[in-house]
């Protein structure tokens, strides 16, 4: 079963179930604050590395939500 | 709208530890509260859920789904609005809950260490690949290297290779010598002695390579590959993915924030589990790294505890026993070489959330100092992850922990105030 999510408006289907940090696989979620690309790291919400914003709201963990149908992502580079 | 809870036991984490816990303070009959910043209950070892665990976990969600605990997921502890409360806070709200006891099983955290290149998309922890894997992550035909120290590595590999990953090589920094004796110290312990062999199983060809660790990961914008050290010899390959963790450590910010004595960075506990502080317990990997059994050993007497079933946690406690003496073990034959706290460039960062580098952190003496002048350890997760780092590096003791525990909202800092007003 997949949902559909919106990362910076593109669609993209990922596994029900599974957490945002898995979706994005790698892929970058922030800029650091000398502007290097950032990804997990720790993958279990101690780290902070993941974060983006989700319907709106900023600095969320992707590695602590689970994807849902419609989850807007927005990539905080 | 503000709202309070009020619970006899408030349990801080949903891993083994505090799942057996509620499990047993629930069948005294008391009123539970699990309180986890995860999504779903299980931790990090069953971070997957009942379905991705181990059949000897299946008894352990079904209790918990069959008690009558309240649990709470999603939801962080955010600040100590006054003794016997806790601010928690999940994405969308923020709740004071009133407890009588509290029961800290609060896991641990792998110890990451810094190397050049390890701020790339495509590093991560050892345990946290096996963590996003279990998350869903897709690793299948992906190449992956794992490296650092401890049983962990292994666990991740069988994980990561199940997920239908090719793990290329595990690098294990202990050497021979120390894996040989803690090889023949497991024979006093017959089960963890059977699941290292299912896991040699599992891993089939993986070659594990011992006294050998990374030595940076390459790439400009992702990672590209990994320059390792095999003993004597270096190798470069080209990998999707780097797993490297170095251990784990005890999540003590709870802890500390309490005034719970901590000792040799765990929990310091009497037999019963009781911290320094009357009332408040410490159970699992947050009293010392000794796995799944030790955590639900300690979960059931904090249990039975807390809710005043004293004799039979009592029964119980001498069987902590044996769990301490693998915990030691594990401590005594993994700990680090000195080449792998050298690892480090000058340009090389070492906090990552405000990207401080070690050049310019070797001119300080201490942490305080240290997080005065650079802001090292000041960023998002709170010295969570450098803390440890220049601990093993420069050899710094953190400075203590205050409340807020994580970056958390200013409304939820006024749900305290916003309750007190509006009482339901």
């Amino acid at each position: 079963m997949k949902v559909q999510l919106f990362i910076d408006g593109q669609a993209h289907l990922a596994t029900l179930g599974s957490n945002l940090a898995a979706a994005l696989a790698g892929l970058p979620g922030r800029c650091s604050v000398s502007g290097q690309p950032r990804a997990a790291l720790c993958g279990m919400g101690v780290c902070f590395e993941c974060r983006v914003t989700i319907d709106g709201q900023p600095h969320q963990r992707a590695c602590q939500r689970v994807v849902y149908e419609g989850m807007e992502v927005a990539r905080e580079l | 709208m503000s709202s309070e809870l009020h619970t006899d036991i408030a349990i801080i984490g949903a891993g083994p530890a505090g799942m057996a816990a509620a499990i047993a303070a629930c069948a005294q009959g008391a009123h539970v509260t699990l309180v986890d910043d995860n999504p779903r209950p299980g931790g990090q070892i069953w971070r997957g859920g009942p379905s991705q665990a181990p059949a000897s976990a299946s008894s352990t969600f079904r209790q918990l789904a069959d008690s009558q605990a309240r649990l709470l997921s999603g939801f962080r502890v955010a600040a100590i609005p006054a003794p016997g409360q806790l601010l928690l806070e999940d994405p969308h709200r923020a709740q004071v809950l009133r407890y009588g006891k509290l029961i800290i099983a609060s896991g641990a955290r792998e110890r990451l260490l810094p190397f050049p290149g390890w701020t790339l998309p495509g590093v991560t922890g050892a345990g946290g690949l096996q963590a996003l894997v279990k998350g869903g992550l897709d690793v299948r035909d992906q190449h992956i290297v794992l490296a650092g120290t401890g049983p962990l590595l292994l666990a991740s590999a069988a994980t990561l290779r199940a997920a239908g990953a090719q793990v290329l090589l595990i690098a294990e920094q202990a050497p021979w010598s120390q894996l040989a004796r803690f090889g023949w110290a497991l024979k006093a312990y017959p089960a963890k002695l059977a699941q290292a062999a299912s896991l040699a199983w599992q891993l089939g060809g993986v070659p594990y390579h011992h006294a050998s660790h990374v030595l940076a990961a390459l790439g400009q914008t992702r990672l590209e590959g990994v320059q390792l050290q095999l003993g004597a010899r270096t190798l470069t390959l080209p990998c999707d993915w780097l797993g490297v963790g170095y251990g784990l450590l005890p999540n003590t910010e709870l802890l500390r924030a309490l005034h719970c004595q901590i000792s040799q960075g765990a929990a310091e506990v009497d037999a019963l589990m009781q911290t320094s502080q009357a009332g408040i317990y410490a159970v699992g990997e947050a009293t010392g790294i000794g796995g799944v059994d030790k955590a639900l050993l300690e979960g059931r007497i904090a249990g039975l505890a807390a809710t005043g079933a004293v004799a039979a946690a009592q029964a119980l406690a001498p069987r902590r026993k044996r769990q301490l003496a693998f915990a030691a073990l594990l401590d005594k034959h993994f700990a680090l070489q000195p080449a792998i706290t050298q690892l480090a460039q000058p340009d090389t960062l070492v906090c990552r959330c405000e990207d401080v580098s070690h050049a310019s952190l070797q001119l300080f003496d201490s942490w305080r100092e240290a997080k005065l002048q650079t802001r090292c350890g000041m960023g998002a997760c709170q010295g969570r992850i450098c803390g440890a780092a220049c601990e093993s590096l420069y050899g710094w003791q953190g400075s203590g922990d205050r409340p807020p525990l994580l970056p958390t909202r200013l409304g939820s800092l006024l749900e305290p105030t916003l309750a007190k007003a509006n009482p339901t």
